[in-house]
């Protein structure tokens, strides 16, 4: 990297700040870019498990308005099934064919001159369900299941996907341990809920059989090539646009893909371009969700307290279909199973369980905190059961500072870190020793208070080949290989020195603009003014490539990288014309302030003039120097290969870390917590934009205290949906934000990304439900299985329900 | 199912942004809609339809009101000011850059209706804004950088 960066690392404010306060920005929902649209509105299933006997569309087809009105049968015989990530035969879908399997399920699509006109139609349409019993459990394998709870033929007991994976010798280790721990924990089913809902509008093309796709879908672009393949057409006939303005997504948006399929072919069934935006009831019942887990973890460790093993068996709950990128829940942590830990035995099996909810896939933390969660509340049981302090039993049990880079026992290569350090600065910062000190004397007849903590090794930028260790190694060998974390920018100069860059990062508010303008001006040597960023996504122009797109924090790791090496790319030919003119060697050459010096002197050769050379006079380029200043890099992280034959992954490219630390007060005749501080601190390697870092902490804390205390989507036994609305369904208001937060930073240096930064945005999601149970546990003095820690949860903690009266017979 | 619903149309009388509209609309469009659809100020955005995340917040009679829970033939003769006539005003700027230095800003959509609330509310106390603020759903900043943004113009105007 430049030593002399001027704005990399600075908390520069935001360049999209601007528009997004003067309500100038542009969401799909105000997109209409084309003319003749059309709007449309979706019947969806009331019943979570049926099958659907009868349509009856006539009575509907004559509404004032009505364009067209399309079933899943007529929808479904124009498609293939998405591709799934599993072997088991699930044939999904973006609509219900014969049978039903979660409410809010697509049925039929009416398209109409207005939504309202569309959404009175769907009251006309009459259809008659059969319905069957829900299978709403995930302990279901081996139970051998009813057949009339099997939601999809020949999947036996509902498992999409099992695989045991051993490493080490963790049965042996578990028989000698001097102490064995086993407990059962529960991860609830919640949502990122983005305050914008889905939006897709499609329009085909007759005659040429193309499809341009408008929606917020922010990748990953692998899904481009699922969509593709379920339209049954070759890829470069499917076009996805995304605004440059999406409006959160956490993740969650990933999953609009299989309503862009669904408005895709009803466009080009009703003849016109068609519009579609989510309303807040379909988002809750029927966009996506994070997996509930249940994980049995049995810990083995010697008498010293040092960890020797460690088995765990997970079952997520993928709901009703299981959609790609699903069962990638499972496997995203596969090369940070032990945490923070040096830990060289271990056993996961896997299970991937479909009930009648709503299919998951990601959402911010994805496969993180159904991991820590019980990993982290393990070490603070384990703590007090050698009656010793929980930062101690971590630190006994932390990969040494000197041990980097560290290989996992799964194959995960940290790149870097200093747990030890990290845990010191948290525990400083929180007070942590004085507060443990105080809060037995603080504690009154009702209020009693807590400190808790989580350690966490915060994977980011993924390996695309992990979500294939759902495939046994003889099947993987089958398949093509696949692996990498690459990401791809675009930055031009134009004829007078205008210097434009595109992304293929579809950012949802992080503030990838501003970051690219950082880099780029700072590379170029011009101020950020003279730098635009286009944000917009367009598969049809942007260089892209399989991992383009926002998710797993992979911005800072693999985004911010590849715009670098595009803004190299553009200064390298312009100092290698520069040098040609001024016969020089280059590497007497620089560029500063927008000039070309040679050996400390200011040349007369400006950024601006050698581009204007080469686009007015192209006929007088030195040979090796082309035509146009437009430069396009794809940049890979290092270390991301396909999973070995014996089923290791080093499933992230880099690895940060940070400790979470709670204090907390809970009132046990009421239930209620309180957060009194919440103190981070993150190893993120280099801070691109420390304004933009502390945001990300802010919201992703915000985001962890809401899965922790409130969140969860609650169905009841016959699968209904009881949190639909966001009245029933809460999430933080800035009422419910502790008071003090606490942000730090111990950099550790890494030289796995060119301009040393890691992602952060997830790892308080990750650690936020382990922290705050261990802090409500240390209040208590009970253990924690459960989140979210609702009133009612921990009143039943203080006053367990009295046990089952024993049947006399 | 009522016939009126589908059929006649209402005629209604606003003024929004200081311009006077005179449009013929169905009873039941909701202002939100009327905003967006019928005059094309698409600053205003719909989170849920149900008055719960305050996106869609416009100044109704300058009082901040959730524009998804007015049906516009409700609002003959009212005086609408929504985003894009809010920053047209001059302490509009003040507002944006402190958001903006503060970092009260990522995704955006729900910022246009916490501005609403931020401007209506002029004279309110630290308290006050707490409360106000918790009628906005925000995922993106855990509303840190928003308060922060809010306080510090508060205190400026103390210190006036």
């Amino acid at each position: 990297m430049q030593s002399d960066s001027l704005w990399i690392g600075r908390p520069v404010s935001r360049v999209e700040d601007e528009r997004l306060i003067r309500g100038q920005g542009r969401f799909i929902a105000d997109m209409n870019p084309v003319p003749g649209i059309r709007h449309a509105a979706i019947l969806r299933s009331p019943h979570a498990h049926a099958v659907i006997r009868s349509i009856d569309i006539n009575q509907a087809l004559g509404k004032r308005g009505v364009v067209g009105i399309f079933t899943g049968e007529m929808i479904a015989r124009e498609l293939d099934p998405f591709p799934v990530g599993v072997s088991a035969p699930i044939q999904y879908y973006p609509i219900a064919r014969s049978k039903v399997r979660y409410v809010g399920e697509p049925v039929a699509v009416v398209v109409a001159e207005s939504r309202y006109l569309a959404e009175d139609a769907l009251s006309d349409i009459i259809v008659q369900y059969d319905a069957l019993p829900s299978s709403m459990d995930i302990e279901t394998p081996g139970t051998h299941l009813d057949p009339s709870v099997l939601l999809h033929d020949g999947v036996l007991d509902n498992v999409a996907n099992h695989r045991v994976f051993e490493y080490g010798q963790c049965g042996r280790e578990l028989q000698i341990a001097d102490v064995v721990l086993t407990h059962r924990f529960t991860y609830p089913r919640n949502t990122a809920v983005p305050i914008e809902t889905y939006g897709v509008i499609a329009a085909y093309e007759p005659g040429t059989d193309y499809y341009t796709v408008w929606s917020n879908f922010h990748g990953p672009f692998t899904l481009h090539s699922v969509m593709a393949h379920a339209l049954k057409i070759s890829t470069h006939k499917l076009r996805l646009l995304s605004p440059g303005d999406i409006g959160g997504s956490y993740g969650v948006k990933s999953a609009v893909y299989p309503y862009a399929v669904l408005m895709a072919v009803v466009s080009r069934l009703s003849g016109c371009p068609v519009k579609w935006i989510e309303d807040r009831l379909e988002h809750m019942q029927a966009s996506s969700s994070a997996t509930a887990r249940i994980t049995d973890v049995t810990m083995g460790l010697n008498s010293q307290g040092k960890i020797t093993a460690l088995k765990l068996v997970q079952y997520d709950d993928v709901g009703a279909y299981i959609r790609a990128p699903e069962p990638a829940t499972l496997y995203r942590t596969h090369g940070n199973l032990t945490g923070a830990y040096d830990i060289r035995n271990l056993t996961v099996e896997n299970y991937a369980v479909m009930t009648n909810r709503v299919p998951t896939g990601l959402v911010r933390g994805y496969g993180g905190p159904q991991l820590y969660f019980p990993l982290e509340r393990m070490v603070d049981i384990a703590a007090r059961h050698f009656g010793i302090d929980p930062a101690e039993m971590r630190r006994r049990n932390f990969i040494r500072a000197g041990a980097f880079p560290y290989t996992t026992i799964s194959g995960g290569i940290y790149d870097s870190g200093n747990y030890q350090a990290v845990l010191d600065q948290a525990l400083e910062t929180s007070e942590y020793d004085r507060f443990r000190g105080q809060k037995t004397a603080m504690s009154s007849r009702s209020i009693r208070y807590g400190i808790g903590m989580a350690a966490v090794v915060e994977p980011s930028g993924s390996n695309m080949g992990y979500v294939s260790l759902a495939f046994t190694p003889d099947e993987r060998a089958k398949q093509w290989p696949k692996s990498g974390a690459a990401a791809a920018a675009t930055v031009a100069v134009d004829l007078l020195g205008g210097i434009t860059v595109l992304l293929d990062s579809v950012p949802e508010g992080q503030g990838h603009e501003t970051v690219a303008r950082q880099i780029v001006a700072d590379v170029l040597t011009v101020p950020m003014e003279a730098v635009r960023v286009i944000a917009e996504m367009d598969t049809a122009t942007r260089a892209w490539t399989v991992s383009s797109g926002s998710y797993s924090s992979r911005f800072a790791s693999a985004g911010s990288s590849a715009i670098y090496g595009a803004a190299q790319k553009v200064r390298d030919k312009l100092l290698a014309l520069a040098a040609i003119k001024l016969g020089a060697d280059v590497s007497t050459l620089r560029l500063r302030e927008g000039w070309i010096w040679h050996d400390h002197r200011k040349t007369v050769w400006s950024l601006k003039r050698l581009a204007g050379l080469i686009h007015w006079n192209p006929e007088e380029l030195p040979e090796g120097i082309g035509a146009g200043v437009y430069e396009s890099c794809y940049f890979t992280l290092p270390n991301v290969a396909a999973p070995s034959t014996d089923d290791r992954i080093n499933s992230s490219a880099v690895y940060g870390f940070l400790v979470d630390i709670v204090k907390l007060a809970v009132d046990i005749e009421t239930g209620h917590i309180q957060l009194l501080d919440y103190t981070t601190v993150h190893d993120a390697g280099k801070l691109l934009n420390p304004l933009l870092a502390q945001g990300q902490i802010h919201g992703g804390m915000a985001f962890g205290i809401g899965s922790a205390l409130y969140e969860e989507m609650v169905y009841d036994e016959r699968g209904q949906l009881l949190t639909g609305s966001l009245m029933d369904y809460l999430v933080p208001t800035a009422g419910e934000m502790p008071e003090h937060l606490n942000l730090g930073h111990h950099s550790t240096p890494t030289d796995s990304t060119p301009l040393g930064a890691k992602g952060l945005g997830e790892g308080n999601v990750m650690a936020a439900g382990a922290a705050i149970a261990n802090a409500l546990a240390d209040a208590l003095g009970v253990e924690v299985f459960n989140l979210p820690l609702t009133p009612q949860m921990v009143f039943h903690l203080v006053h367990p329900p009295h046990e089952k009266e024993v049947d006399p017979k | 199912m009522n016939k009126w619903m589908h059929d006649e149309l209402a005629v209604v009388t606003m003024t929004v942004n200081g311009h006077v509209y005179r449009r013929a609309i169905e009873p039941r469009l909701l202002l939100s809609d009327f905003l967006r659809d019928e005059l094309g100020l698409t600053g205003t955005h719909v989170g849920c339809e149900q008055g719960l995340c305050g996106a869609c917040t416009v100044l109704i009679d300058g009082a901040a009101a959730r524009s998804c829970l007015n049906l516009a033939v409700s609002l003959n003769g009212k005086d609408i000011t929504t985003i894009e006539g809010i920053r047209k005003r001059p302490q509009f700027p003040a507002i944006a850059q402190s958001l903006s230095r503060h970092h009260g800003v990522q995704c955006g959509f729900c910022t246009p209706g916490i501005v609403a609330s931020m401007i209506s509310e002029e004279e309110a106390t630290q308290e006050e804004m707490d409360d106000l603020l918790a009628g906005h759903l925000c995922r993106c900043t855990g509303y840190v950088g928003i308060r922060e943004a809010w306080k510090d113009l508060i205190q400026k105007k103390a210190g006036e």
